[in-house]
């Protein structure tokens, strides 16, 4: 069944997520910023799916909401604007972290279930 | 190429004066339900996520190339691309692939996203230089 408020949701969690990865950004500016949002993101939409049981809240919270705060593009940009040790060293940090916020926010969420 | 796409951008400065969160809140918003077409059409998973982020990186390296105004830069750089691009989905889609032990497929994932992201960024730099 095709829901209209889908896109709504989306667009609205999209409107929150990119507004308060743009705060952050402006407490802890470049790379570091990026680096914060990625890993809470990562670990929160991690634990949203063993969490949360709406579709509707689905929608808005982990493909508008979380996927919109946290972002690949500016992670890659500045990746390649820092040269090789420190672009090397964002690529580890970022990876390294998100995956482990990842790993604890599955987990945490199988609690949960 | 470069200069159609610097019309387009020209058209977003009018948005001057709106405050920049609220800017970057509308260009999040369409990233988000840019992503979510591309959801719908490539249905969801894996291929989806490369695909936005593979793309929304290309188009990132070309609009900071083209020292873009700062309202610009809002609502397409850090509204529309970075949320049309994920680092949240794309962690738990690796994570969820080793934790499967399907290591091959974690690491094509995480290697193969960069490596396509990083030539993105490469290709989108060097077609708005032309």
């Amino acid at each position: 069944m095709a829901d209209r408020l889908v896109p709504v949701l989306v667009a609205l969690g999209g409107f929150l997520g990119a507004t308060s990865r743009y705060l952050v950004g402006t407490a802890v500016p470049g790379p570091r910023g990026t680096f914060v949002v990625n890993v809470l993101g990562s670990f929160v939409l991690a634990l949203s799916i063993g969490v949360v049981r709406s579709s509707r809240l689905r929608f808005f919270l982990a493909t508008g909401l979380l996927s919109s705060f946290t972002t690949y593009s500016t992670f890659a940009v500045e990746t390649t604007s820092l040269g090789p040790t420190w672009g090397l060293a964002n690529v580890g940090a970022n990876y390294a972290f998100g995956f482990l916020a990842a790993l604890l926010g599955l987990a945490a969420g199988r609690r949960f279930a | 190429m470069s200069v159609a796409l610097g019309v387009a951008l020209a058209a977003l400065t009018d948005l001057d004066g709106v405050p920049l969160p609220v800017l970057v809140g509308f260009g999040g918003a369409v990233g988000a339900l840019g992503r979510y077409a591309v959801d719908v059409a490539l249905g969801g998973g894996r291929r989806s996520t490369f695909a936005v982020n593979v793309l929304g990186s290309a188009a990132l390296g070309a609009l900071v190339t083209s020292s873009p105004h700062a309202t610009t830069l809002a609502v397409a750089g850090t509204g529309f691309c970075g949320a049309f691009t994920t680092f949240s989905s794309f962690a738990v889609n690796v994570v969820e692939a080793a934790s499967k032990e399907n290591w091959r497929l974690a690491a094509v994932d995480a290697a193969g996203t960069l490596a396509s992201a990083l030539l993105g960024v490469a290709l989108g730099t060097v077609l708005v230089g032309v």
